[in-house]
């Protein structure tokens, strides 16, 4: 006859084997699944890389960016350009000035101006977002009011296409990488707040929050403690895809002439602005810093996206 | 010869690298010509696999489907995705838990009806368009013409269901495989459809087979009931047995566990201990013995056996146990008390006839 | 005693239009003058299908949503008329279970910040330690181990969640709880145990009820008084046998032949009242009663005019029908045309399923 222990433990070992206890929060099991995630590594990989190019691109540069090193020889043989070889890997470009030099030196500026304007972008537009958030879900009447000022405001922004607007910006504030970054950043604004703002309303009408207002939480606690928290996913997820094209569009600003005036100074936008000219007789002018900004692009896009899978409460197993 | 016979259906999933998981486990019965058959049991029990594997509707990535489906001698697990498209629209048709994304939002339900029509059965223009009427006419839909040029989220989610129902008799299937169809709708609404899918069964002699959570409607609808627990069949009979002397603990543990309308107030509920994640593997023993108040070392031994419940049982009355329940239900309702209470004046009209004597007199209103 | 009575309690939401200045260009009208009173200690049961206003008005007692006009009169104070700030204090008498268990737990805190959140916005408890004793005890009490304090929501099951829903609004030692759908997501095996355990706390700790569901054989089970709601009213109110026994609108006779019965015998053998149609919008409700679109029992005129008041027929049975004693005396027969025309034959409304058991006779043939 079994004793109640005896057929109450075999239970429990037969429960336990088929037991798979996850533990931990929100962030840890997303952190989890992004770790496991092949295209989260690539995009961490290529960023990576891009960093460190950044960091210590002065240092690892073989020779002086600025410096027209090989000047005679451009322009001794008019139309011949000296591609890839054994001392200039990446070749020269039209003044006789190192590529491949360039190239790592302008990272930094180019990384400087990505990240920047995108954290410019969503500090404004998260505030804009924010407060036109909680006011609309919060604030009643006159929060209504509020919120309807900020988002009328935000469609304008929006209605101006990016490019123009960051334009007319640069000539306001005149020729300088300043104005490049601000003018990329506030373009980024709407999108930004947009977003921002959505998730807060989505969220505010989520159950956990009518019960804690049900519990009697005051509304700043509501918002800042439950609401808040749980909207930043899709912005942040948004802010890397964001660099991506933060560094296109400053790209863009440099290449029509907006950017830093130092016109020496390298940039990938700026060398693929110079390169135009000479695109018939050295591609691979062109090639290079349009590859850079390709690539460290979709390195930042791809880790955006397998941040917005695995931040995606739907796709949780 | 069933017209369908399941026979040791297993759907195992196994995602991008994640362990297998075992969703059926090994399920197996049989649905007549003309019969209703439900399929019962509690989310994660496998019955919405079941109808998914079964209608070829599971993604060819990652599942894994073993086992047999005999439909009129063929094998649907085995059946070529071209020649198992045709016998869905023709033969074999399902309507689903929520109609509004069954049904393409963009089109109007006239062109979602004909385009079956033209499809499987030939029809076009002016005919199709007829027909289409004819059918959603046959649903209950009112106004039928000016139905088919509205779009799904014009339409109520009874309609909507009705619609998707519509569409699904188009090509009068010989099975239809209902998954949950009257879950997401209000209880009025409920009782529309399944008095509509009752009224199909009889007219057209089409087999249902009835996939729900909801033991009420089962006990209304349906010839045979299969109860699973557990990706398995854990008990089989015609839907009076049943209901009436359940053996397997966990059919048995579910219908004392039902707050019933016609039960008198503040008669205690006997809940089932535990939660569907309180199981151990069905290789090990019965899955339900973590939960099972008839539990002993001896359902431990290996995987029960799905057999009948004793010499003298009622035919096909199956149980997968090895120590089923003998004890009558602890449901009293109001009907019987009544007869022995001291109730309301008027109370004492039953609602339902008592259990003993099923062909009682009918139930009196207090208007009679 | 009674906890709370509401009184023509109203809540229209405005719908509104426009680019810059939002114009109102219609209501929806969610609840529309409802009153009822719920005892101290007992469990007021509101009952009806989605659309009817059930929910809004839970929340509107809770001032979740804003009150257009009536009085939320609890224990002896209009919560409606209150300053925003005091009426977030009453809140700790005054809590609320909700439907979905996962979804009403925010899923970035573990079960003692859920749990604390509530002590901390009414200063319950001088310290953590405190807090942590309280929410232990309470956690035991609603049949949870003391460890899942540093677990968090995804990790446990459904029925286990709909616990720590009802352990979040116990920590405040609450004398009303408002269940809305307390266990409708819940699996039927776990259902019992949620209800039994609500039932068990009432008993020990003396809490009053307020439960929202659509299904009436829930809220039978656990109500001592149940109102039945169609279209933002009440159109009937009752002790929960005697509702059972003798409903008394048809829109409740509707509800209870639809709720299905696990039991083949009952099912067989009931009678059937089939409604013809949908719910009407609350945004554009019938005139006169709101019911009378979909009424078997519809008479011209006066149904299509007149709203009919909630009437008291017998001591706590209460009716929102002109024509409720006729009905209930046979005198009024149904209308066939307006039942769900769904029989192939003409058959009489009230009959039971279409070719089922012989012996089930046909009731209240037009």
């Amino acid at each position: 006859m079994a004793t109640k222990t005896e057929k109450i433990d075999r239970l429990a070992e037969l429960t336990a084997r088929r037991e798979t206890v996850t533990g931990g929060s929100l962030w840890v099991e997303a952190f989890r699944r992004l770790r496991s995630s092949k295209m989260a590594l690539i995009g961490v990989a290529i960023m990576a890389l891009f960093v460190v190019i950044a960091l210590i691109g002065p240092w690892i540069a073989p020779h002086n960016p600025t410096a027209q090193i090989w000047r005679d020889e451009v322009f001794t043989n008019r139309g011949e350009f000296v591609g890839p070889r054994g001392e200039n890997w990446l070749g020269l470009d039209h003044l006789g000035r190192d590529q491949l030099s360039r190239m790592l030196v302008g990272a930094r500026q180019t990384l400087l101006v990505g990240v920047v304007s995108t954290v410019l972008g969503f500090a404004l537009g998260a505030l804009i977002g924010g407060v036109s958030g909680a006011a609309l879900a919060f604030g009643g009447r006159a929060g209504q009011r509020l919120d309807t000022v900020l988002m009328r405001f935000i469609d304008m922004m929006l209605a101006m296409p990016s490019l123009l607007l960051a334009v007319s910006i640069a000539a306001v504030m005149g020729q300088s990488l300043t104005t490049v970054m601000i003018a990329v950043g506030v373009v980024q604004v709407p999108i930004f707040a947009r977003l921002l703002r959505g998730s807060m309303l989505a969220q505010a009408n989520a159950d956990y929050v009518l019960a804690a207002r049900a519990l009697g939480v005051r509304r700043r606690r509501v918002v800042l403690g439950h609401v808040l928290p749980n909207s930043l996913g899709p912005v942040i997820v948004q802010s890397t895809l964001a660099l991506a094209t933060a560094i296109i569009e400053a790209a863009a600003l440099s290449y029509l002439g907006l950017g830093n005036p130092d016109a020496a100074q390298p940039e990938w936008g700026v060398m693929l602005a110079q390169a135009e000219r000479f695109f018939d007789e050295a591609p691979f002018m062109a090639i290079c810093p349009a590859l850079g900004i390709i690539v460290t692009a979709l390195g930042f896009t791809l880790l955006g996206e397998a941040m917005r899978e695995a931040l995606d409460p739907k796709l949780r197993s | 010869m069933p017209l369908l016979s399941v026979d040791e259906l297993k759907v195992t999933f196994a995602g991008h690298g994640r362990r297998a998981t075992t969703a059926v486990s090994g399920v197996s019965f049989d649905v007549d010509e003309g019969q209703v058959v439900g399929l019962v049991g509690e989310s994660g029990c496998g019955k919405s696999v079941t109808s998914l594997a079964l209608m070829g509707l599971l993604p060819a990535k990652g599942v894994r489907v073993e086992g047999r489906a005999d439909y009129r001698g063929t094998d649907l697990l085995s059946l070529s995705p071209s020649r198992l498209r045709d016998l869905r629209g023709t033969q074999l048709a399902m309507i689903f838990q929520d109609p509004l994304s069954s049904l393409n939002p963009v089109v109007p339900i006239g062109v979602q009806v004909t385009e079956i029509l033209s499809r499987h059965r030939g029809l076009r223009g002016q005919a199709a368009r007829d027909e289409a009427a004819t059918l959603l006419d046959r649903v209950g839909i009112p106004d039928p013409r000016r139905r088919l040029k509205e779009y799904p989220h014009q339409l109520s989610g009874g309609m909507r269901q009705r619609a998707l129902i519509a569409m699904a008799v188009a090509c009068a299937p010989r099975l239809l495989i209902a998954d949950e169809p009257t879950t997401a709708l209000d209880v009025t609404i409920q009782a529309q459809i399944l008095e509509l899918l009752k009224e199909l069964v009889d007219q057209q002699g089409t087999a249902l087979l009835m996939i729900t959570h909801d033991l009420g409607v089962v006990a209304g609808l349906c010839d045979e009931v299969n109860v699973l627990y557990a990706g398995k069949v854990v008990e089989s009979a015609d839907r009076r047995t049943l209901f009436a002397e359940p053996a397997h603990p966990y059919a048995h543990g579910l219908l004392n566990s039902i707050p019933r309308l016609d039960a008198p107030r503040g008669q205690p509920l006997n809940p089932v201990r535990g939660s569907i994640n309180d199981q151990i593997a069905w290789a090990d023993g019965c899955a339900f013995a973590p939960r099972c108040d008839f539990y002993t070392l001896d359902c431990l031994q290996g995987t029960p056996e799905l057999g009948p419940l004793n010499a003298d049982a009622v035919a096909g009355h199956q149980v997968r146990c090895v120590n089923p329940v003998r004890e009558p239900l602890a449901v009293t309702t109001l009907a019987e008390v009544g007869a022995g209470g001291d109730p309301p004046a008027e109370a004492a009209a039953p609602k339902g006839a008592p259990k003993t004597a099923p062909k009682a007199a009918p139930k009196e209103e207090t208007s009679e | 005693m009674s906890l709370l009575e509401l009184n023509e309690v109203k809540v229209h939401f405005p719908v509104r239009r426009g680019v810059f200045f939002d114009r109102v260009v219609g209501h929806v009208y969610a609840v529309d003058g409802v009153s009822l009173t719920v005892e101290a200690g007992q469990t007021y049961g509101l009952v009806g299908e989605s659309g009817c206003g059930k929910t809004t008005l839970g929340r509107a007692v809770l001032r979740l949503n804003d009150i257009t006009s009536g009085q939320v009169v609890f224990d002896g104070t209009d919560l409606a008329a209150l300053p925003d700030e005091e009426m977030r204090r009453s809140r700790r008498r005054l809590q609320m279970v909700f439907q979905d268990p996962l979804g009403s737990l925010n899923p970035r805190q573990n079960i003692e910040s859920i749990l604390a959140e509530g002590m901390a916005a009414h200063g319950i408890g001088a310290d953590r330690t405190e807090r942590r004793a309280r929410i232990v005890e309470v956690l035991e009490k609603v049949g949870l181990p003391a460890d899942a304090l540093s677990r968090y929501p995804h990790e446990f099951s459904g029925g286990q969640r709909q616990r720590i829903g009802i352990a979040r609004a116990l920590v405040l030692e609450p004398d009303l709880i408002i269940c809305d759908e307390p266990v409708s997501a819940l699996d039927v095996s776990i259902q019992a145990q949620v209800i039994n355990l609500l039932e068990e706390l009432q008993d020990s700790l003396g809490l009053t009820y307020l439960v929202i569901a659509h299904d009436l054989a829930v809220v039978r089970h656990i109500s001592d008084v149940i109102g039945v709601m169609y279209l933002g009213a009440l159109v009937e109110e009752a002790p929960s046998d005697l509702l059972y026994a003798e409903p008394r609108h048809p829109y409740t006779r509707a509800l209870m032949s639809a709720v299905p019965v696990p039991d083949p015998e009952v099912e067989d053998s009931r009678e059937r009242i089939l409604l013809r149609g949908d719910l009407p919008s609350p945004a554009n409700p019938p005139s006169g009663c709101r019911f009378h679109t979909r009424c078997p029992w519809r008479q011209p005129e006066r149904c299509d005019t007149e709203r009919p008041d909630l009437v008291e027929l017998a001591d706590g049975h209460r009716v929102a029908c002109h024509y409720a004693a006729e009905i209930a005396d046979g005198t009024l027969r149904p209308t066939r045309e307006l039942a769900e025309r769904i029989l192939p034959e003409d058959e009489p409304i009230g009959a039971p399923a279409v070719g089922d058991e012989p012996s089930a006779a046909p009731v209240e043939a037009g």
